[in-house]
């Protein structure tokens, strides 16, 4: 009897052992655009594959860096995947805080990661996220009222060109903005379009000795100009605005233009949602006559795993499905090739079914003329075109976009932002000891 | 004698009474409306008030996103036990700072409200790692723990504020008759302070329910409540205001039906000793 129990007892618990092992679980931190929350719709077919369950967490974007952040340096260990952007990678990965995305198989084929995300993606040569979907910025247009204008939107615009779009298409008495850019503060919001804009007309953060420069003629030029283009041919209260402000007036076709992220272009033309979603055209992000830099940014929400993570090989495992060909021809197959996730492959752009998608040329082209080592006309010395990858840039950032925004809302004037962002560069820039 | 009031006077007070509560329910209304309304007509400009074409399918999207009863319950059991565990040692502290005061009573209460002006942020770090010393990342054991703490300081000034409005007499009396410190507190005190009891147990429940920082902060899948699961449908690419509106629905539903029913107690108790 006690022969029998104790061999029932064993069977048990052999039984168990086993269920623990294959129940392996890892959990993801992620934040809620729609491209992620399709990836969690597909998680089971990822279970049936591997046998390993996976959590989510979706978090908003700066609860998730703050969470995330805390979680690495107090080593809390509480994810095993997280999705970071192209700001954080660099820098955790410099720091050692992230795993190295070495030896992955040779069917993930990572040679077919867009050389743009890949190099933004990584440090020191070695790749630390792989990126899920990545984007530039882009003129969104509508062409029905530019053909009523009489005008023909280049493949690649001035600024000169946009404001004289805007004025053609600005029709106040039908509630039509000739434009809608972002202004909202904040460094991710209106401070990255506002970088991008001085970009394009000359200007850079830092000069080669890391001295802040918004005492330059460059910066106040793009700001005029934003300025001046708003204010006759934007919306009201624009200095609210950002990426979800403006997405909602384009969709009631209340902008003639909106110059944002190529990752809206399958929003703006989802008959769906957008009322406007026939009469979208696509070109470059604009550029200052003679400037040779156009606006244009780099973005990449990608997936990292953690160091200190228990479940490396599983994380990896993920990383390698959610970012694989296999997983593109997945959405593709069941949701049509306009909801893929876009701008992280080259192959998707090689795909003849893709290329008929209306702005996947506009975007690639956009990703390609993107360069995160050499954002700026003069040399800079640092990496990122609408932010600079350094620590201390989100916090300095978010205070100058807030000065810039106070002179979009009419609370001070050009001058007095300028002074104000190149002190509190300055005063931060020798605090942290550069 | 009795002050006369104008009819005038009690049009105006309702109206104001009336306009002010609306102002109030206004952003909870608009939630609950915008939660029924497809994502284009929630962005729609002008707004729509109440003629547009109804819909549950926010509901159903979420419902199948999210494990609505696991986060509900991690708020119930956290919110509760916090509060039930704060009430267990404010009483006692009360207690004895109203009745047995010391040279110090003033300060330490001013003290303990001082620990409410910290920014919580200042301390995520400290805390962070304590967490994980302890283990206590992402457990409803940990995050109870710090609630309480928390909420301690109000639990604590509250329950001092109805105590001391109880005549000492009485507790002297009932001393007289035998009565020892233990029956003191649970059968002469405590059912004098009820109203006051049941509406600081009330407000540090919703204080509990609604936190949103240390709930964010100190959980990931297993304990986490609904503030994370609201801030888990805001999207900075994507209009889903009518799903987050449907989650914030979702999230304060239950302590708005709690507050309906109750709302007497919270009334007396909150304006208890206010008017002498």
């Amino acid at each position: 009897m006690t022969l029998r129990n104790a061999l029932c007892a064993a069977t048990a618990l052999t039984l168990v052992s086993a269920a623990a092992a294959q129940a392996q679980t890892i959990t993801i931190a992620t934040v809620n655009n729609g491209d992620m929350i399709r990836m969690q719709g597909y998680t089971d077919v990822f279970t049936e594959q591997t046998g390993i369950e996976v959590e989510w967490v979706t978090l908003e974007e700066n609860v998730l860096r703050q969470r995330v952040t805390t979680d690495i340096t107090t080593e809390g260990g509480q994810f095993d995947i997280m999705t970071i952007g192209m700001y954080e990678t660099p820098i955790w990965g410099a720091n050692d805080w992230l795993v190295p995305l070495d030896g992955l198989s040779a069917e993930y084929d990572v040679n077919d990661i867009l050389p743009a995300m890949r190099n933004g993606l990584s440090h020191d040569g070695t790749l630390y996220a792989a990126p899920f979907y990545g984007e530039s910025s882009m003129v969104m247009y509508r062409t029905d009222l530019m053909e009523q204008a009489g005008l023909d939107m280049p493949d690649a615009p001035t600024w000169q060109f946009i404001r004289e779009a805007a004025a053609a298409m600005d029709d106040p008495d039908n509630d039509i903005n000739g434009i809608c850019l972002r202004g909202k503060a904040g460094w991710g919001e209106g401070g990255a379009f506002i970088t991008v804009t001085a970009n394009s007309f000359g200007a850079r953060w830092f000069d080669e000795d890391w001295n802040a420069q918004f005492d330059q003629p460059a910066w106040k030029e793009a700001l005029e100009f934003y300025v001046g283009l708003m204010n006759d041919y934007g919306p009201e209260g624009y200095a609210t605005n950002g990426f979800n402000e403006n997405l909602s007036l384009f969709q009631q076709g209340k902008c003639g233009m909106w110059i944002d992220a190529t990752v809206a272009a399958s929003f703006v033309t989802n008959p769906n949602d957008s009322t406007v979603a026939d009469s979208v055209g696509f070109a470059l992000a604009p550029n200052s006559e003679g400037v040779e830099k156009r606006s244009n940014w780099l973005w990449a929400w990608a997936l990292a795993i953690p160091a200190g993570t228990q479940q490396e090989d599983a994380a990896k495992q993920f990383i390698e499905w959610a970012t694989s060909k296999a997983y593109i021809e997945l959405v593709a197959e069941n949701e049509g090739w306009a909801n893929v996730p876009p701008g992280a492959r080259t192959s998707l752009y090689e795909t003849p079914e893709y290329q008929a998608v209306p702005f996947a040329q506009k975007t690639l082209d956009s990703i390609n003329a993107a360069d995160p080592t050499n954002p700026t006309v003069d040399p800079v010395p640092y990496v990122g075109i609408q932010f600079v990858a350094i620590p201390e840039f989100a916090g300095i950032a978010t205070e100058v976009s807030q000065e810039f925004s106070a002179v979009y809302a009419g609370q001070q004037s050009i001058d007095e932002a300028l002074e104000k962002a190149q002190a509190l560069t300055t005063d931060a820039m020798e605090a942290a000891g550069y | 004698m009795a002050r006369a009031v104008t009819t005038r006077r009690k049009v105006i007070t309702t109206a104001a009474a009336w306009a002010i509560g609306l102002l109030i329910f206004f952003p909870i209304y608009w939630t609950i409306l915008t939660s029924f309304k497809t994502e284009a007509q929630a962005i729609n400009d002008p707004p729509l008030f109440f003629f547009f074409d109804w819909t549950l399918e926010n509901y159903a999207v979420v419902q199948e996103r999210s494990d609505y009863m696991r986060f509900l319950w991690n708020s119930v059991i956290i919110a509760g036990g916090s509060t039930v565990l704060g009430i267990l040692i404010a009483i006692p502290a009360a207690w004895s700072m109203a009745f047995v005061p010391s040279r110090r009573t003033k300060d330490i209460l001013l003290w303990m409200l001082s620990t409410k002006m910290l920014p919580a942020v200042g301390v995520l770090y400290p805390i962070s790692l304590i967490f994980v010393e302890f283990n206590l990342l992402d457990t409803r054991g940990g995050l109870i723990a710090v609630l309480m703490l928390i909420n301690l300081p109000i639990i604590v000034w509250m329950l001092y504020t109805y105590f001391k409005e109880i005549p000492v007499d009485i507790l002297e009396a009932a001393r007289m008759d035998g009565a020892g410190l233990r029956e003191e507190i649970l059968y002469v005190l405590t059912p004098m302070a009820i109203p006051g009891i049941a509406s600081t147990i009330l407000l540090n429940f919703i204080l509990a329910w609604n936190e949103a920082f240390w709930t964010l902060n100190l959980t990931a899948a297993q304990a986490a409540p609904l503030t994370a699961f609201i801030a888990s449908y805001s999207s900075p690419e994507g209009l889903f205001f009518a799903k987050l509106s449907a989650a914030s629905t979702m999230a304060i539903a239950p302590i708005l039906i709690l507050g309906w029913f109750s709302q007497k107690q919270l009334v007396r108790g909150l304006t208890f000793g206010a008017v002498k």
